[in-house]
């Protein structure tokens, strides 16, 4: 059996994950990382994406997160998500709403690095959409 | 002196009165909890923010590549203040500390022939501050369709603040908020926010992260994206503190109102009880004289 660490998921309304985990995979800005017990430390954006956690009891749980930090320390690992819903809790509409606003912020950029910025944000939430919301 | 009636009057006035402010006390006293909850809920984040923060200023040393967000312009001519106050009033001195500590700001930088700029968060501030500097008010924000506090409210402020930033607008920007202490005691707090005033953090902060860190993208890149979410964590922990204070002040307030209600309809009472029996006395005294006269 893997070592366990601390795991915890804050958004900025609530702590929503405090717990003892084995392994979790986190959407980094530069590809997707497992990070376990005894992680060297790192410090990473996120994209949107999910968040999937194995605690020491063997239990899988997935959180979809829109954005934000992961601080990865030996001892433990801390994300700080923009907003974070756990997967069955996940709203149609309100990603439907979220994509909605993403496109007007691509049409609405002003100059082509914010307007590159909001399209990949764009992007990064539809393959979301695609991963868990089955068809 | 008035009649038995216009006491009676009065009394049963007061009397609603009073079940009103009970009503609003334990209005104000169940929406405290909860606003009490979610500033509770919100400090987990707000602490590994600044933790975190800490921990990459340190990595960056201050080098040329901190974003303008946490160094400043490096001018301090225009001021922009962010003045955050309840949207409803009839909670006690609350409204009025923190425009109050808001006015003094705004009236020692003009002194000092400075440029100032505020933009009100809450109907009431814009009240109070309207009357003297009406023609610096750039922009208002309008809580007052919103029921719960989300994130996204304290984010559409932020960006509105780092935009005009981006432009130009201000060098400085400080938030006016009410910290909550206690039910009865909230205080006025004046905060800058931007440049991020950040480098007396890292004491405690070293102790966790001592080890070297890897950055993924770069610590510039990681800290652009940083400094404005942490402003917005910002104005959002204001925004709650302001949600819990106005509760607890409301609270006293209308507990206060509802005990000198009850001590006028006392005085009422007694006034109406005496005002009876004298003219209960007058009419005893009238039958008695008239029986004896004949």
């Amino acid at each position: 059996m893997a070592e366990a660490f601390k795991f915890e998921l804050v958004s900025p309304e609530r702590l929503l994950v405090s717990e003892q985990v084995e392994s979790v995979v986190i959407p980094g800005a530069e590809g997707e990382m497992t990070v376990m017990a005894n992680h060297a430390p790192v410090m990473t954006t996120i994209k949107p994406g999910v968040v999937s956690l194995k605690t020491v009891s063997g239990q899988e749980e997935r959180y979809v997160v829109f954005g934000g930090f992961a601080d990865i320390v030996p001892s433990g690992c801390t994300l700080l998500a923009e907003s974070a819903v756990a997967v069955k809790d996940v709203d149609r509409a309100d990603l439907a709403r979220r994509i909605q606003a993403a496109k007007e912020d691509a049409a609405d950029a002003k100059d082509d690095q914010s307007r590159s910025k909001a399209e990949q944000f764009l992007s990064q939430l539809t393959t979301l959409e695609g991963a868990i919301l089955p068809a | 002196m008035p009649s038995l009636k216009d006491l009676r009057n009065r009394i049963a006035s007061v009397k609603a009165t009073q079940k009103i402010t009970k009503a609003m006390q334990m209005v104000a006293a169940a929406k405290l909890r909860r606003a009490q909850e979610a500033a509770e809920a919100a400090r987990p984040y707000s602490e590994r923010m600044g933790s975190v923060l800490a921990n990459i200023t340190q990595a960056i040393g201050g080098g040329g590549d901190a974003p303008a967000l946490m160094t400043g312009t490096g001018k301090d001519k225009v001021h922009l203040l962010v003045v955050c106050t309840a949207e409803r009033g009839l909670c006690g001195g609350f409204n009025s500390q923190i425009a109050r500590l808001a006015r003094d700001h705004i009236r020692k930088l003009l002194a000092d022939g400075k440029q100032v700029k505020i933009i009100c968060v809450g109907k009431k501030g814009f009240d109070i501050l309207r009357r003297d500097y009406a023609s610096l008010i750039i922009d208002r924000v309008d809580l007052r369709e919103v029921k719960t506090l989300g994130f996204a409210n304290a984010d559409a402020i932020a960006r509105k603040v780092i935009a005009l930033f981006n432009e130009g607008g201000f060098d400085i920007c400080t938030l006016f908020y009410s910290q909550f202490r206690s039910v009865i005691s909230q205080i006025p707090t004046a905060q800058q926010i931007i440049p991020a005033g950040i480098a007396s953090a890292p004491a405690e902060a070293v102790a966790g992260g001592s080890a070297v860190y890897e950055y993924e993208p770069e610590p510039g890149e990681i800290l652009s994206d940083l400094i404005p979410r942490n402003i917005s964590v910002q104005v959002f922990r204001a925004l709650l503190e302001n949600a819990a204070g106005e509760m607890g002040a409301k609270m006293s307030a209308m507990d206060n109102a509802t005990r000198n209600a009850g001590e006028m309809i006392n005085k009422l009472s007694i006034t109406y009880n005496r005002q009876r029996q004298a003219q209960i006395t007058k009419e005893l005294i009238e039958i008695i004289s008239g029986a004896e006269a004949l």
